[in-house]
C-alpha cells in the first residue's frame, strides 16, 4: 500500500495543473482572479483566530497540568482492546461536538510526537474523513425547524465510525 | 456547547495543576499556546490564501458549475423522489462540491438553503424526510479531496512532507461516504415501504 504515498504527492500539483489548464482554456484572467481569492483566505484565517487562541490555551493548560496524561493513562484499558490509541480518544470524542476544539487536540498531538510519527499521521487521516456530528446535526435542523431527526443520528455515527476504523487500518497498511 | 467544553477544560487543567504541583507549567502554558496559535495562523494564512485564490480561479472558469452539473446523475440516486429542476438539486450540488473541495465555509450556507427547500417539499413538516437524512448523512461522511487545514498544521509542525496523508485520507473518506451512502439507500427503502417518506 505504500503507493498511496507516491499517489498524495501527486494530488496537490494534479488539482492545480487541472483547474489552471482549464481556466486557461477558457480564458479566465487567471492571475487578477487568483489575487481577489487569495484575500478571502485571509478573512477566512482572520475568523477562526480568536477561537484558536481561545481554544489552544485551554488546551495548553489541560497538557501542562498532566491531565490529558491522567486521562489517556486511565482509558488504556479499554483501547487496547479496540486495538485504537488512548491519547487519540479525546480528539475522537470532542470532534463529534466542536471542530476548533478537535483541531487543537490535533495540534497537541503534533507537539508531543511529531505530525510524521505513527499517533500523528493516524489523526491526521482520521481529522479528513470525520466531521462534527451533533454540531452539524443542531445547526442544519435547527435552520430547518425540524424536530424528529430520525436515522440521521444513527447514519452519521455508522460513517464516522467507518472513518476512523479505515483510519487505523489504512495508517499501519501505507507508512 | 463551548461555554462548558472551555470553561470545563481550564478549570479542570488549573485545578489539576495545583493538585500535581505543575503550577507554574500550568503558567507557561497560558502564555506560550496564545503566543502560538498566533505563529500557527500566520502558517494558516499562507495556504488558506493559495487554496482560496485558487478554488476562485476555479469558480470563475466556470469548472465548479461544470463539476456541479456533473454531479447531476449522482444527485438523482441519492434523492430519487426529488422533482427534476427543482432549485434544491442545485443547492445539494453546491453544497457537495465545496465539501470535496475542502470549503467548508462555502458548504455550509447552501446546505442550510437545501435544508429549507426540503421541508418545503416535505409539506412543512417537523419530521425529517429521507432527503433530509440522506443530505445529514452524505455531510458529515465528509468526502473530501484534499483537507487544507490539516496540510497547514502538518507543515507548521515540522512534518517532512505534508501531504503524503492525502492518499489514505481520500480512501479513508471514499470508506465513510460509502457506508454512509449505502445506509441512506437501504433506510430510505425501508421507510418507503413502510409509506414513510
Amino acid at each position: 500500500m505504500r503507493f498511496l504515498i507516491y499517489v498524495s504527492d501527486y494530488i496537490i500539483p494534479f488539482v492545480f495543473f487541472y483547474i489552471i489548464g482549464y481556466a486557461l482554456i477558457s480564458k479566465t484572467n487567471i492571475y487578477d482572479e487568483f489575487i481577489k481569492g487569495a484575500k478571502d483566505g485571509f478573512n477566512v484565517v482572520l475568523d477562526i483566530m480568536p477561537t484558536l487562541i481561545g481554544l489552544m490555551v485551554a488546551i495548553g493548560i489541560l497538557r501542562a497540568s498532566g491531565s490529558l496524561d491522567i486521562l489517556s493513562n486511565l482509558l488504556k484499558p479499554i483501547t487496547r482492546i479496540l486495538h485504537f490509541p488512548s491519547e487519540l480518544v479525546p480528539v475522537a470524542l470532542v470532534k463529534m461536538f466542536s471542530s476548533s476544539a478537535a483541531t487543537s487536540l490535533v495540534l497537541d498531538i503534533f507537539k508531543e510526537h511529531g505530525p510524521d510519527s505513527y499517533l500523528g499521521r493516524l489523526v491526521s487521516i482520521m481529522s479528513s474523513s470525520t466531521e462534527t456530528i451533533f454540531y452539524t446535526m443542531a445547526v442544519y435542523f435547527m435552520a430547518a425547524g425540524v424536530k424528529k431527526t430520525r436515522y440521521t443520528l444513527f447514519g452519521c455515527l455508522l460513517a464516522t465510525l467507518t472513518g476512523i476504523t479505515a483510519s487505523v487500518i489504512l495508517t499501519n497498511l501505507v507508512f | 456547547m463551548l461555554n462548558y467544553l472551555w470553561g470545563f477544560m481550564i478549570v479542570i487543567g488549573i485545578t489539576v495543576g495545583v493538585l500535581r504541583g505543575d503550577i507554574a507549567e500550568v503558567s507557561n502554558a497560558t502564555i506560550n499556546s496564545s503566543k502560538e496559535a498566533v505563529t500557527l495562523c500566520l502558517t494558516m494564512v499562507g495556504i488558506m490564501a493559495m487554496w482560496t485564490g485558487i478554488m476562485q480561479i476555479a469558480k470563475k472558469s466556470g469548472l465548479v458549475a461544470s463539476l456541479t452539473r456533473a454531479l447531476g446523475p449522482v444527485i438523482r440516486f441519492l434523492y430519487p423522489d426529488i422533482p427534476k429542476g427543482h432549485i434544491v438539486n442545485e443547492y445539494i450540488a453546491s453544497n457537495m462540491i465545496a465539501n470535496i473541495l475542502g470549503l467548508g465555509w462555502a458548504a455550509t450556507p447552501m446546505g442550510l438553503m437545501a435544508m429549507k427547500e426540503l421541508k418545503k417539499l416535505n409539506n412543512d413538516s417537523e419530521i425529517a424526510s429521507c432527503n433530509m437524512c440522506t443530505l445529514l448523512i452524505v455531510n458529515i461522511a465528509s468526502l473530501q479531496l484534499i483537507p487544507v487545514n490539516i496540510i497547514a498544521y502538518r507543515s507548521q509542525y515540522g512534518s517532512v512532507n505534508p501531504a503524503e496523508i492525502l492518499g489514505a485520507g481520500l480512501i479513508a473518506t471514499i470508506c465513510s461516504s460509502f457506508v454512509g451512502i449505502t445506509f441512506s439507500v437501504i433506510a430510505r427503502k425501508r421507510s418507503f415501504r413502510r409509506g414513510q417518506r
